[in-house]
């Protein structure tokens, strides 16, 4: 078949090579490349990390498999299967397999990946160089079927090598019935992971799952002229065995770059863009480059090779560039869970050390610290905070000053289990019912990022207190790389501008409705949820002047009332402080039976709620109830509750009650990115519960109130931060009112004051609010006072005709 | 197909709010019309699939509505469900010279 398309050839088809091939058609790489690849084992691509699970039966051979044959055919790729790559002409730009045909080719990529390094030891191979019967290396599937095979039957078997694999290997033949030795010539197990004291402690776990571990043991001999007898060491001991596997480490496979004369060290060199400097039209990826002198055995240091060396060859990213990786590792070992990351021991007098080490439980922790950030860890037994860590040392992000935190989870509840081990039917949104599993399936759909997933699936969207796990979730089901949706940074996603650029581009263009910002700012593109975020910043910004438009606000701020599941609504009046009196009672009682109102309960804001009324009841029902609306369906000020205060109570110290009625009086109305709470309370008992509110002020003794903020007791609960303390109801009212506006004009639409005051931090906050740092503490008074002043009841004329086709739930029908 | 519809006169469009729903009853059966700011009607079922919830009262923006319980939401034009695949019936509608909204139905 002819074609334009250049040729690409892969040598080699294991992990590396496949992945890299995925990323390039990813790229839209099919349509440039007619792509053949040479793979020496005869089947597709599996995952050789998985060999050991294998090996000790807990997954068959099908269920390790990458990329089965029939996935080549749908691409379009030739896998030479079977055939292993010999030889190069660089000049002719052609690769010969081993039976000699050639295959020519514009690019190449040269994945050849690793073998076992077997050490010069007496005896281990047969006059012919083959492996002495019994003695086996642990890297293909093949190897795998060999081992199986010659276990059986067998009593004793002996590992060299005390690494990783050496110890996975162990493992695996431990389930065949063999008491098995590992043979390790250094001090300590998993060197290239660990240290002394961990290694020690690795060591006693082994033990106990009955593994005979010898250290600093060099092996001399194989023993055996026809097959395997023992081995004899270098210091004079010997060991009877009836099998050998040897975990020495790999040796990376370069022999067919070096041998057209391409750059090669312990691997093929490689540049940043994965390519072989001495020739543009090569590249090397995986565990046969040598790349800024490190060479990787891991997959995720291979993952990003294979995104910069597709991105490079496909032309989709020309500048992209790969420059090295920070190893981090979590593994389970024999069932002992071990993470590693960076260094394993400090490298200069000022490295910090952080260690803790609990050998009778088998946990060990350690961190090595460089000027505040992470540069190597250790964790064995207990890994639970391995994610944060593996995170903080991978971004190089500043640690907390705090140490103790970095090992444990002291005072947070226990994460009892990893995403990993949590059941796919594990409900992470308690509102909307979402499992593990399904935003899991939805992330591999395609949905990339916490948003996306979020809108998709419905989850974080009801309270919301999920979200930052649904988020967790969706970074660890994406393996750390999700793509980050801009619209997350915007105040609504509809307006792609942050809170402050929407505030300065409403101002400039004098934008004062709903539907002049999406024509001005949105290219007339109407998005439904973005509304009520814009009309409530809108009527912060202009208050009296805001020209509202009904439809963009949610049914509750349209009926001034509180839709409920069957959609009637609730109606709660005014009742500031929870003070009441006998003619407001026999009034709310009067309405109640009039229409026939199924429920009165009393609120968690000291107030009445009428709830089950008939949207077009609504307006009849604040005609006859004469109080003004409480606001209690908005997102807007709420109420302020108090205690009794020191009216009557014997332990009052401030006049709670009086206070909470002028709070109301100055705040009622108005509008917020979400609802606030407010309470004051008498004393420190804090029975009107004033600590845990958006806003609170609570009196202390020497005529004082200290001032709450960032309070919460719902989905969340926070202990709200002290801004100050003041010694007058006025100054209370002042420095509410300064927070108040500038959490108004700071938050994103939907952000509780808890949450704000935690991502700023109480010092910032005070700093603007009380301090005034900014300047800008007389203009948040004169807004504070110019909302006060646009205050208007909107039950007060609400019963007026002109109002109802805005109550009427069903529209006549004309014929 | 088009034989069976019976067109019905529901009323002027103005008795919609621009950019909102409102609720019409026609043989027991509760339609929800819908006249966006961009001048567009639309008609679907009243109740949302969910939880029943009063599509009538949700948020408007372009062809979509956001049911005001749960904040399910929906393709105002095909009755598609933008989450969840539970799907809205939805009627022809259109408004005629006199400027009444007429909706086509099953009679």
């Amino acid at each position: 078949m002819k074609t334009n398309k250049k040729k690409l050839v892969v040598i080699g088809n294991g992990m590396a090579g496949a992945r890299t091939v995925e990323e390039i058609l990813a790229r839209g790489g099919a349509d440039q490349f007619q792509i053949t690849m040479f793979g020496e084992e005869p089947t597709g691509n599996y995952n050789r990390i998985l060999l050991s699970n294998v090996l000790n039966g807990s997954y068959s051979e099908e269920d390790i498999f990458l990329n089965p044959l029939v996935w080549y055919e749908e691409n379009n790729i030739r896998l030479l299967s079977g055939k292993r790559a010999s030889g190069l002409l660089r000049r002719a730009k052609l690769a010969y397999g081993e039976d000699g045909v050639p295959e020519p080719y514009d690019k190449l990529i040269i994945a050849t990946g690793s073998r076992a390094f077997v050490p010069p030891i007496e005896g281990v191979t047969m006059i012919d160089g083959s492996l002495k019967p019994g003695v086996f290396v642990f890297r293909t599937l093949e190897d795998c079927r060999n081992i199986a095979a010659w276990a059986k039957g067998k009593k004793t078997a002996a590992v060299i090598g005390g690494g990783l694999l050496g110890l996975e290997a162990a493992r695996g033949l431990q389930n065949f019935g063999l008491d098995v030795h590992v043979v390790h010539n250094s001090g300590h197990l998993m060197q290239q992971q660990l240290d002394a004291g961990a290694g020690a402690i690795l060591r006693s776990s082994m033990e106990a799952l009955g593994l005979h571990v010898h250290l600093k043991k060099s092996t001399t001999t194989v023993i055996g002229p026809e097959h395997v007898l023992g081995l004899r060491f270098a210091d004079g001991g010997t060991l009877e065995c009836d099998m050998v596997i040897i975990s020495a480490g790999i040796k990376a496979n370069w022999e067919i770059a070096a041998g057209c004369g391409l750059q090669v060290e312990r691997g093929i060199i490689v540049d940043d863009q994965m390519r072989c400097p001495d020739d543009p039209d090569i590249y090397a990826v995986g565990e046969c480059a040598q790349h800024r002198g490190h060479m990787y055995g891991l997959v995720a240091p291979l993952w990003e090779q294979a995104k910069v060396l597709a991105d490079h060859i496909t032309g989709k990213n020309p500048s992209a560039e790969y420059t090295g990786s920070k190893v981090a590792t979590k593994l389970k070992v024999m069932g002992v869970d071990v993470a590693s990351m960076g260094l394993v021991e400090p490298q200069t007098p000022e490295d910090e050390v952080v260690q803790f080490s609990e050998p009778k439980r088998g946990t060990y922790k350690k961190l090595i610290i460089r000027d505040g950030r992470l540069v190597g860890g250790i964790l064995l037994g207990d890994i639970s905070k391995a994610a944060y860590l593996i995170q903080a040392f991978d971004r190089n992000t500043p640690l907390p000053e705090e140490r103790l935190h970095l090992l444990f989870d002291i005072g947070d509840p226990p994460k009892q289990v990893t995403f990993a081990e949590m059941a796919a039917n594990t409900q992470i949104c308690n509102c909307n019912g979402v499992s593990k599993g399904a935003i899991a399936a939805c992330v591999n759909a395609g949905k990339r990022s916490p948003k996306a997933v979020m809108d998709a699936t419905r989850a974080g969207m009801g309270c919301g207190s999920c979200k930052a796990m649904v988020t967790e979730l969706v970074e660890w089901a994406c393996g750390g790389e999700t793509e980050e949706d801009p619209s997350v940074h915007y105040y609504v996603p509809g307006v792609p501008l942050t809170k402050p650029e929407l505030i300065r581009a409403i101002q400039q263009h004098n934008l004062k409705s709903v539907s002049a910002v999406f024509d001005v700012l949105a290219g007339g593109k109407e998005d439904a949820a973005s509304k009520p975020g814009l009309a409530s910043l809108l009527k912060t910004l202009w208050k009296g002047e805001y020209e509202d438009e009904k439809d963009a606000r949610f049914i509750n701020e349209r009926v001034h009332a509180n839709i409920q599941k069957d959609g009637t609504f609730s109606v709660v009046p005014q009742i500031p402080g929870g003070i009441t009196s006998p003619e407001q009672l026999r009034r709310i009682a009067f309405v109640a039976e009039k229409y026939h109102v199924p429920l009165v309960k009393l609120t968690g804001g000291q107030r009445i709620d009428l709830l089950g009324i008939r949207k077009d009841d609504l307006p009849k029902v604040w005609h006859d109830l004469d109080m003004p609306s409480g606001y209690a369906y908005g997102k807007s000020y709420r109420t302020c509750k108090s205690c009794v205060g020191s009216d009557f109570c014997r332990f009052g110290l401030g006049d709670s009650i009086d206070l909470a009625l002028k709070i109301e009086n100055e705040f009622q109305g108005f509008d917020s990115p979400h609802k606030l709470k407010l309470a004051t309370a008498g004393c420190p008992r804090n029975c009107s519960e004033a600590m845990v509110k958006d806003v609170g002020a609570v009196a202390v003794e020497g005529g004082k109130w200290e001032i709450y903020i960032g309070g919460a007791a719902g989905s969340s609960v926070r202990k709200g931060d002290v801004l100050c303390t003041v010694d007058s109801h006025e100054d209370v009212l002042k420095y509410m009112g300064r927070f108040i506006q500038y959490y108004r004009e700071n938050a994103k639409y939907l952000e509780r004051t808890h949450g704000f005051v935690g991502r700023l931090g109480i010092d910032r906050v005070r700093a603007v609010v009380v301090e005034d740092s900014e300047g800008i503490a007389e203009r948040l008074d004169r807004e504070i006072a110019e909302s006060k002043a646009a205050y208007k009841d909107p039950w007060k004329d609400a019963w007026l005709p002109q109002n109802d086709r805005q109550f009427a739930s069903l529209l006549p029908i004309l014929q | 197909m088009t034989q069976n519809l019976t067109e019905i006169k529901l009323g002027p469009a103005s008795d919609i709010p621009p950019g909102e729903g409102r609720v019409y009853q026609i043989e027991g059966e509760r339609i929800a019309v819908f006249r966006t700011r961009a001048q567009e009607v639309y008609a679907v079922q009243a109740e949302c699939p969910h939880k029943r919830g009063p599509l009538a009262d949700g948020l408007v923006g372009g062809e979509t509505v956001i049911c005001p319980l749960h904040g399910w939401k929906f393709d105002l034009k095909t009755g598609q469900a933008l989450f969840g695949d539970c799907g809205l019936k939805t009627y022809p509608v259109s408004v005629d010279e006199a400027q009444n909204v007429v909706l086509r139905r099953e009679s």
